[in-house]
């Protein structure tokens, strides 16, 4: 199914066609946004056209994508909940976590943010009961089965256990944003100190 | 050759009729809540469609112009007078340099719109002059006006003529047409019943994002997930507690609440004028007719900017 709305979507982002708004893309579907004028007849016309030419398109290729993160203290403060509720050791959670090949299922919700679906299921860790009201950008979760970045600051609840350097958003040059749609993605461990110094890279 | 925003109000921002294309980054289009009273201000003063102007929500605020300008106020009435004397919606004045507009609380609906020929002139950031305040970004560096900031007047379009355009008032915006939406089904009649036919209070917690809803509870039939899917503007979502939300201008891009119904286009903008504590109702119409209440709406537009 990812792969369907891989294709749909690039083809629609790939062959523009100006009666067409904006694309959401999610799990199972793509939403389309048609402009105002254009009928729903005449926009069921102008999708399908969209949907011959996905059907000429070439498999897509993926990226792999390696996401520097820092599990310092300093950057998981919900690491004992992850403690309780797996019954591992830190070591134990940073490898398991670092382990896992990721499949990005497309950006949605604000900007950058991704869905992320692979993560070790024994990682699995609920929600904060309270949410923070403003999450640090480039934080790492785990919210439930699910884990994942916060490209923003924001308000959430997560259980944050690590940290990227590397901004996931950059408002000058969206498209080229480091994680994108139909990636698979790993996450690194690094230091502190390789933490600081991508971090002043990155200013 | 400027405005000095001399009081802020309560939040002011430039806004124009958003940022498009970029929902598959997870950007929503942020714009004008009410593109169609900003667009009227753009026709009142001569600009192109597209120009930026001042979106103000519940109070106005201050405005010192630096220039001589040709303004228009739109959208809801806040108390409005130039230097002491008051001022008319919906007509195009001319202001002299030194002049100090100020614009008080709402007399009607949330927001107000302040067009200024040659529009608001920020650097543009997506296509787009709109501040997007969910993402801090666009428009005036991101955030709502502060006092002592200085907005640039753009250079006007010299083959576009300011419009007289005779604009009744701000309609009836309690009434809000509604299609259904992509779980509509999800709802059985008994709930459809009680969705169109009860009356609900816009909420405290409602902004830009969403607007929340106080009233009858509804409930899908049966109780499953929807799996994260795009989430259109004007939808109107039903998470667990069984109160809609109307998903507006700042939206997140995708969702996972059931949809019963979607506001028409028509009128988006009457959702751009709802506050805290208004009273609303929902009519059901058919696609056609919302294509052709729509199309009825851009007859004005269309008439001058072809």
């Amino acid at each position: 199914m990812h792969q369907k709305v891989m294709s749909l979507s690039r083809s629609l982002l790939d062959y523009p066609n100006k009666e067409i708004i904006t694309i959401s893309p999610g799990y199972s579907s793509v939403l389309v946004r048609l402009h105002n004028d254009i009928t729903l007849s005449d926009g069921m016309d102008i999708i399908s056209m969209s949907l011959k030419k996905e059907s000429n398109a070439a498999n897509t290729k993926y990226r792999n994508v390696d996401i520097p993160v820092c599990y310092d203290d300093e950057f998981c403060p919900d690491i004992k909940r992850v403690l309780e509720y797996t019954g591992y050791k830190k070591d134990e959670i940073i490898k398991r976590h670092t382990e896992s090949q990721y499949l990005v299922y497309f950006i949605g919700f604000s900007a950058g943010f991704p869905y992320i679906g692979g993560m070790d299921p024994t990682l699995a860790t609920p929600r904060l009961d309270v949410p923070r009201t403003s999450v640090p950008a480039g934080s790492v979760g785990i919210a439930g089965r699910q884990t994942g970045i916060y490209p923003l600051s924001t308000p959430g609840g997560w259980n944050l256990i690590g940290k990227t350097p590397i901004p996931l958003f950059d408002s000058s040059a969206p498209d080229n944003g480091l994680i994108q749609m139909g990636d698979r993605i790993r996450f690194i461990s690094i230091n502190r100190d390789e933490f600081e110094t991508r971090s002043s890279l990155e200013q | 050759m400027s405005i000095t925003v001399s009081a802020a109000g309560f939040q002011t921002t430039v806004q124009d009729l958003g940022m498009h294309g970029y929902a598959q980054l997870g950007i929503s289009p942020a714009g004008a809540a009410d593109a169609y009273s900003l667009r009227c201000g753009n026709l009142l003063v001569g600009n192109q469609n597209t120009d930026a102007g001042l979106e103000m929500t519940l109070v106005g605020g201050q405005y010192r112009f630096n220039q001589d300008a040709l303004i228009a106020l739109t959208g809801s009435r806040f108390s409005a007078a130039i230097d002491g004397s008051g001022i008319p919606y919906f007509e195009a004045l001319q202001v002299s340099k030194g002049q100090h507009l100020e614009l008080g609380p709402t007399d009607e609906g949330a927001r107000c719109y302040l067009s200024v020929r040659g529009g608001i002139d920020v650097p543009s950031a997506l296509g787009s002059k709109s501040t997007s305040l969910m993402m801090q970004f666009g428009g005036y560096k991101g955030r709502t006006l502060q006092n002592g900031d200085k907005l640039k007047i753009g250079k006007p379009d010299s083959t576009l003529a300011p419009a007289e355009i005779s604009i009744a008032n701000v309609a009836d915006r309690s009434v809000l047409r509604v299609i259904p939406s992509l779980q509509h089904d999800w709802f059985d009649s008994e709930n459809w019943d009680l969705f169109i036919n009860a009356s609900y209070t816009v909420a405290q917690h409602s902004n830009r994002m969403g607007l929340r809803l106080e009233g009858p509870e509804i409930s899908p039939a049966v109780q499953q997930e929807v799996v994260t899917e795009g989430l259109p503007l004007g939808a109107l979502q039903v998470p667990g507690n069984g109160r809609p939300i109307i998903s507006f201008v700042d939206h997140q891009t995708t969702g996972g609440y059931p949809k019963i119904a979607n506001i028409i286009a028509a009128d988006m903008w009457k959702v751009g004028q709802l506050k805290p504590g208004d009273k609303i109702t929902f009519t059901l119409v058919s696609m056609a007719e919302a294509e052709k209440l729509y199309l009825e709406q851009e007859s004005l537009f269309m008439r001058y900017q072809p």
